[in-house]
């Protein structure tokens, strides 16, 4: 079967928590196969754009399609056996489970995966996500950088075709940054989309090719990441403040 | 990735081969308990395995399930109010108390569909009124009389001796295919969900889990294990007052067990049971600094052992004695500290 059309389309998507609009009129799409950034800063409305796109929290507004059908409906499990997963910025390993159990159920339950097969496919994902040796640990005694990483390996085990990834790059060292770009490489020659919101922006764009700046809720730029870097109104709600440029003080 | 191709997968462990043996062996020696034990120690040993029923199967609500209810005498009662009506309506008496713990199962399918919207706090004071309604509305049947109560007359036509060991071979036959049941069902694909929704309920949904049907099954099963429970207390204590089955008391020792045996564990809650029932034997079985005491322990745990003294131990020590989990045979290399760069060695 040939798709052209985006693997995931957003348009108009509004979402408030009591007052505070939190998300306003947001289009977003995603192609088949490519991977997207998403920077902004902290309050911008990042993380919440990827709870209503994986389904946990339904938007007041707009309309989510997922390979042409639409999903808006659809609770976070459902669009997950549907083949969209996340991981949390605040990482939630199962903690009582062995890191092994926890890809486990991953692969189960979103991928439907049985038996020998899906044993095997969790250890190969463990494998590629540099976590084989800590796959006999319960998940409560995991260090945030392995929290993180567990974080991505779960949400690869439900054999996803869109993955949405929440900082899980945060407060890693060069050296682990390097580690996490090839693995995050290797995942998109298996074809799989990502979207990844990050503030390692020079991390970020060694592997995206497009990239989206959201600030106060809206998308402020979206495009090929060297001309959204130099986008003036990037600079000044998001990198200005950043890099701590003495115009903005 | 071919370096994971030889990596294997154990479930089963010699020793988790000889403790299942042991226990099964355990099991058909309690078979024989009518022949072997004076009547008072068939008795207690009744109320034994009534307990690990109850505190089995309120670990899966509320261990696995996460769902904290304070209410689960209302199925105890119905359980027992069940089996009385069934037995009045002239089914042979030990197969109305299967048959109650169906009926009443069949009644939490509703009931669940409405408390399950609940969430937390709601859940629990929620089924705390669904008992009391329950209460209520028993005590509203012409055959139970209000709090005069009734009995399983149909058990006076058994002589005391084969009453009393045909309701301890019940009441054998309940727990262990209840225990066998859960750990089964533990065991099993919906046992790993089970466990993601006991430690993360919003995680579980993100990778697939379908949480509401899986609690939807855990509350009928609990609910259904409690009535079994209820209806063959009946058959120990024949008489039927409805305040003293709708008694909160009961999941206050579903709770107690519970959480001093471990929540959330298969092995705990039995251990819990069997812990209540030497308390309850050395300390008489009455008064009310009894129950303070038995709260003030239960309260204990939770503050300042929360996984009960299964869970320290088997955080501790990890015992595997039952094949519940997985374990990946790691290359001697492999085996880390710290577990980095675990790839490259594979
Ligand atoms: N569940 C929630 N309830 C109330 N407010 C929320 C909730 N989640 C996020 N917010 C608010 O929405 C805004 C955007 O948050 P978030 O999406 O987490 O931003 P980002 O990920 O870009 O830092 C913040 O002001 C935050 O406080
Ligand atoms: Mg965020």
């Amino acid at each position: 079967m040939t798709q052209t059309g985006p693997i995931l389309a957003a348009t108009g998507l509004g979402k408030r928590f009591g007052a505070l609009v939190v998300l306003e009129d947001v289009d977003f799409t995603v192609g088949i196969g490519e991977a997207v950034g998403i920077v902004g800063p902290n309050g911008a409305g990042k993380t919440t754009l990827l709870n209503v796109l994986s389904g946990r929290y339904a938007p007041e507004a707009g309309r989510i399609t997922f390979r042409g059908a639409d999903v808006t409906a659809l609770d976070v499990a459902a669009r997950c056996r549907l083949g969209i997963a996340r991981s949390h910025q605040i990482p939630r390993p199962f903690g009582g489970m062995t890191v092994f159990e926890n890809l486990l159920v991953a692969a189960a339950a979103g991928a439907g995966a049985r038996g020998r097969m899906a044993e095997q496919r969790v250890l190969e994902t463990l494998a590629l996500c540099g976590l084989l040796g800590l796959a006999n640990r319960r998940g409560e005694t995991l260090g945030l950088l392995d929290r993180k990483r567990l974080e991505l390996a779960r949400a690869l085990a439900t054999e996803p075709a869109l993955l949405l990834l929440d900082e899980i790059g945060a407060g890693l060292t060069d050296g682990e940054a390097r580690g996490l770009v090839e693995i995050i490489g290797a995942i998109r020659e298996r074809g799989i989309a990502i979207v990844w919101i990050e503030h390692i922006v020079h991390v970020l764009v060694q592997v995206v090719g497009r990239l989206v700046c959201m600030d106060a809720g809206r998308v402020i730029a979206d495009g090929e990441p060297a001309a959204v870097l130099r986008n003036a109104a990037v600079i000044d709600a998001y990198l200005g403040s950043a890099t701590h440029a003495p115009a903005h003080g | 990735m071919s370096g994971v191709g030889d990596l294997g997968v154990e479930r089963w462990t010699p020793r988790a081969a000889v403790f299942v043996a042991a226990a099964l062996a355990v099991l058909g020696g309690l078979a024989f308990g009518p022949a072997l034990f004076s009547a008072a120690i068939t008795e207690r040993l009744s109320a034994l395995f009534i307990y690990v029923i109850l505190a089995v199967m309120w670990n899966v609500l509320a261990g696995y399930g996460g769902l904290v209810s304070v209410g689960q005498q209302a199925f105890f009662g119905l359980g027992a109010y069940v089996a009385v009506r069934l037995s009045a309506a002239g089914i042979s008496v030990y197969p109305a108390l299967l048959l109650a713990a169906l009926v009443v199962g069949g009644l939490a399918l509703p009931i669940g569909e409405v408390m399950l919207r609940l969430s937390g706090g709601e859940f629990a004071i929620g089924m705390w009124v669904v008992a009391e309604l329950a209460h209520l509305l028993v005590n509203l049947d012409p055959l139970v009389q209000g709090e005069t109560g009734t009995s399983l007359i149909a058990l006076d036509a058994f002589g005391a001796a084969a009453r009393r060991a045909d309701t301890y071979w019940a009441a054998l036959a309940a727990m262990a295919f209840l225990l066998a049941l859960v750990f089964l069902m533990l065991r099993g694909r919906l046992g790993t969900a089970l466990q993601a929704i006991r430690d993360d309920d919003v995680a579980a949904a993100s990778i697939g889990v379908r949480v509401l049907a899986t609690k939807r099954v855990v509350f009928v099963l609990a609910a259904a294990g409690a009535a079994l429970a209820g209806a063959l207390w009946l058959a120990t204590a024949i008489t039927f007052q409805p305040h003293a089955y709708f008694s909160v008391q009961w999941t206050a020792y579903m709770i107690f067990m519970t959480l001093v045996g471990g929540l959330g564990t298969f092995e705990g809650p039995v251990l819990g049971a069997v812990l209540f029932f030497i308390v309850e034997t050395a300390f008489g079985a009455s008064g009310v600094w009894y129950l303070v005491g038995l709260g003030a322990a239960a309260l204990g745990f939770a503050l300042f052992a929360p996984r009960g003294v299964w869970g320290a131990f088997a955080a501790r020590f990890s015992p595997r004695l039952l094949p519940l989990g997985y374990h990946v045979v790691l290359p001697a290399g492999l085996v880390p500290a710290l577990g980095k760069k675990g790839e490259e060695q594979a």
